[in-house]
């Protein structure tokens, strides 16, 4: 047990070493259900292996098998090796032993992978004390130190903060903190970054890479993102339906893509819509001026302070253009949306759709607002599971004076399910039965009912795994040629944006800090931020293959 | 914190005004006269004209309520009409009986309810757990002055372990509590098997959460990480119960209190009520809204100590 001494990269020295961690022929089933099937794969210290693949497909089940935190009902066969150790057949008390101080483990959600009611500094001062490697003010000592590590100096974060008074960035860090406070020899990475921006998420992969490169931890980091992947790894594993269909050396797979799944993923990754021309016509939507503030929380003996969550912002959107509005978390690109669906007042400037304002003697004005519409991220949590697909598509023709009834409800409701390739009688059906990208294109047939003139997507493709994003995106692009629709596409994610859009403004702080035809913007950035924005992006390999992607409509 | 605490004291004060001026609308406003309510419907006159001028009634409204409430701040709640004692009094020694007895149920509710609950969380869908679930279904479904009967059947009367009833005060307190102690036991089962459900499924919701993942990944056992990370998250809804049960024991404890022949609050307004004194009905419902309200507040700073986030004034 003192491989941790080892410090050799295992780019110089090949297998030789005995893997840190081997993972040989694992199956795992839950009730009936087949979780995972003969996987295979080994990380030797100071490698990072990259678990890839859609969502179902057992990377993070693999990823707790190592850890031996499977559910009460999962039966395993196989092999899981740590330093020669089978963990399947460790008993609970060896695990405990070993998970924390052998093996470290960072979560997607920062956000709730933090107790709430203890300070950060307790919490990274547990892993040492719940493994009695410290008494308790050399732990306090040492947690204070491993806080340093990942980023959070005491004079910035004080090791007495609480988790919310801290960044999602911030509380990713106080996560890894715990995972390498006892310097483990195996960190396990779970979408580490999945929930954080780019710039954040540049900054929590050059820290996971220093841990690998200067105290040679193995490293299999888990996650969909291609581009992510192409950069850590070593060495890549795919995975689908709970299979490895593919692994190898980074540069190898990448320039082969044996596996036609790796060819569809990469090739989805990088999809890019095929947008009819950019009309130039007369301006739709103007926003001008706008400024939109929150009132501070309510102070004692002080003035309380506003929060300017948009400032100033002018835009305008012609008729038939596709504009990508990008920016990271609370810059003020989805209040600025609101703001345009009239949802809610402004305290400055104006909108106004075709002349007429959005926003007009306190609420929205009816004639307006029937000609924007709006798709959601998370199209499950907006809709009724209690109403069948046919009530949740009509649900906007209570923006009309008079709402078609009878036979002309049952035949827009046929239109608007066909126009987004699913069939009509898929009006009859419940919204469960339906998956993530058909629910999507449920939202988009609901916006396009009342056929509006303006789509507003607020992050409609970000939760969606990469195949059926690029479907969902062709659909996009499709409908704005057959509607003639204007789009604004908000969105985090500068490679879909750049697929989808004619043009771009970038976000900062509630200012509009950069626009432009987004090829341009793309390939020539002008403002310091949109620099580092797309600098932080991980950007995937160049395609040396072919191959078609849209595995046509999927219906249920 | 500070603030929060401030905050709250005022939302504290403003109740307590608003609380007053209810009740006594609700008196004050009530058809027909009180003093000829008091008196029911063959009392004389003159007899009616008197206790009016006692009560004060011939006077302005907004002078009477100011008067109601300027006494109760010095602690004059009036005098009974049917006792011809002060309610202040009457109060003081009722409470001596009902305070010990609602904490004392409560500690027992609490001391039962946390482990079994915690038992149970842990022990998910297995046979430990079944059995708690059953144990609480039968503490809610049991009417407790039955198991009060039960309780003297056994103690009582056949082991001879308590006295059947009637409280002796305070002169001797291991008698005292040991008076109380039958009461409290009865009054304290539904509570506990209440209490016992919150806690679990409290902490059955906490056990998804994914902090307990990540302790569990620093190498936690299934236990520690209940222990140490899982209780004190799951508290706000336990608290919130538990200050419901202060209340309500306070003064809810009336069908105990007849089983046992004990002198609290409970029957005091029960008398009161049946003998229309209105006077006491007035400053006891006062008084209790005064108790219910500044255990909120105490609640309200408990879940600050548990709860970080809320320290925040917000």
């Amino acid at each position: 047990m003192s491989l941790s001494s080892v410090r050799t990269s295992p780019r110089d020295t090949q297998p030789a070493t005995r893997p840190l961690l081997h993972v040989d022929g694992l199956s795992m089933r839950i009730h009936d259900r087949q979780i995972l099937r003969d996987v295979s794969l080994t990380i030797a210290p100071g490698e990072i292996v990259a678990l890839t693949g859609e969502s179902g497909s057992g990377k993070s089940m693999t990823a707790f098998a190592a850890m031996g935190l499977l559910p009460f009902a999962a039966e395993t066969t196989g092999a899981l090796r740590f330093d020669g150790t089978d963990l399947l057949s460790l008993s609970e008390e060896r695990l405990c032993a070993l998970r924390g101080r052998d093996i470290g483990m960072v979560f997607q959600e920062p956000m709730t992978a933090l107790n709430p009611v203890q300070r950060i500094g307790d919490q990274v001062a547990e892993t040492i004390l719940i493994h009695k490697a410290a008494p308790r003010a050399e732990a306090r000592r040492r947690a204070a130190e491993a806080l340093v590590r990942v980023g959070l100096p005491p004079d910035r974060v004080p090791p007495t903060r609480y988790p919310h008074e801290l960044s999602g960035g911030q509380r990713q860090r106080v996560v890894i903190a715990m995972a390498i406070a006892l310097r483990p020899r195996l960190l396990i990475a779970d979408e580490p970054t999945t929930a954080l921006d780019v710039t954040t998420q540049a900054q929590i992969l050059e820290l996971l890479r220093g841990f690998v490169r200067d105290e040679g931890m193995g490293l299999m980091m888990i996650t969909h993102d291609l581009a992510v992947v192409s950069e850590m790894a070593d060495r890549i594993a795919v995975m689908k339906d709970g299979e490895i269909v593919e692994q190898g050396e980074t540069a190898t797979l990448l320039r082969t893509m044996r596996h036609p799944y790796t060819r569809q993923l990469f090739e989805a990754s990088r999809h890019r819509a095929d947008l009819p021309p950019a009309r130039a016509e007369a301006p739709l939507l103007s926003v001008d001026g706008v400024t939109r503030r929150y009132p501070g929380p309510r102070r004692l003996f002080r003035p309380r302070e506003d929060h300017v969550a948009v400032n100033g912002v002018s835009l305008e959107i012609r008729r038939g253009e596709r504009v990508g509005l990008v920016g990271e978390s609370g810059c003020g690109k989805s209040t600025l949306s609101r703001a345009i669906l009239g949802l809610e007042p402004v305290q400055g400037g104006s909108i106004s759709l075709d002349g007429r304002a959005v926003f007009s003697h306190g609420r929205p004005d009816p004639e307006v607002r029937r000609r924007v519409q709006v798709v959601f991220q998370d199209p499950y949590g907006s809709f009724n599971p209690r109403h069948r697909v046919g009530r949740l598509v009509s649900e906007p023709f209570h923006l009309l004076p008079d709402p078609p009834k009878g036979a002309a409800r049952d035949a827009a409701i046929a239109e608007a399910l066909t126009a987004v390739g699913l069939r009509p009688e898929h009006a009859e059906s419940y919204i469960h039965a339906f998956s993530g990208g058909q629910r999507q294109r449920i939202a988009i047939a609901r916006a396009l009912i009342i056929r509006p003139e303006l789509v507003i997507f607020d992050e409609a493709v970000s939760a969606l795994d990469v195949r059926v994003r690029a479907q969902i995106l062709d659909l996009i692009a499709g409908l704005s040629r057959s509607h003639g629709l204007t789009y604004l596409f908000i969105s985090h994610d500068l490679s879909v944006v750049r697929g989808i859009t004619d043009r771009v403004l970038v976000m900062r702080a509630g200012e509009i800090v950069e626009q432009g035809l987004t090829d341009a913007v793309f390939d020539n950035p002008q403002h310091w931020y949109t620099k580092s924005l797309i600098a932080a992006a991980p950007s995937l390999p160049q395609p040396s293959g072919g191959g078609d992607t849209d595995a046509g409509h999927p219906v249920p | 914190m500070l603030a929060y605490a401030l905050k709250r004291l005022v939302i504290l004060a403003l109740s307590l005004a608003l609380a007053s001026l209810v009740i006594f609308l609700v008196v004050e406003v009530a058809p027909g006269d009180p003093a000829s309510y008091m008196l029911g419907i063959n009392a004389r006159p003159d007899t009616v004209a008197a206790l009016r001028a006692e009560l004060g009634l011939d006077l302005p409204r907004a002078e009477r309520y100011l008067a109601w409430v300027g006494g109760m701040v010095q602690g004059d709640f009036g005098t009974s009409y049917t006792y011809r004692a002060p309610v202040s009094q009457m109060v003081a020694e009722r409470i001596r009986v009902s305070l010990p007895l609602a904490l004392y149920a409560l500690t027992l509710s609490v001391v039962i309810a946390f482990p079994a609950g915690i038992f149970a969380a842990a022990r998910r869908g297995r046979a430990g757990d079944a059995g708690v679930i059953a144990a609480t279904q039968l503490g809610i479904a049991i009417p407790n002055f039955w198991f009060a009967m039960l309780l003297v059947l056994l103690f009582a009367i056949k082991l001879r372990w308590f006295s059947a009833g009637g409280f002796p005060g305070w002169d001797d307190p291991l008698m005292g509590l040991k008076a109380l102690t039958l009461p409290a036991v009865a009054l304290a089962l539904p509570q506990a098997a209440i209490l016992t459900r919150v806690m679990r499924s409290s902490l059955l919701d906490i056990l998804h959460e994914d902090f307990i993942r990540t302790a569990r990944a620093k190498g936690l056992t299934r236990r520690q990480a209940l222990w140490r990370h899982g209780v004190r998250n799951a508290m706000i809804p336990v608290l919130t119960i538990i200050g419901l049960q202060f209340s309500f024991l306070l003064a809810g404890a009336i069908i105990i209190e007849q089983v046992f022949f004990l002198p609290g609050l409970g029957r005091l307004i029960f008398q009161a009520i049946t003998q229309r004194d209105l006077i006491v009905v007035e400053s006891v419902v006062m008084l209790l809204v005064f108790a219910v309200i500044s255990v909120n507040f105490l609640t309200d700073l408990a879940y600050a100590a548990v709860d970080p986030r809320l320290r925040t004034s917000r």
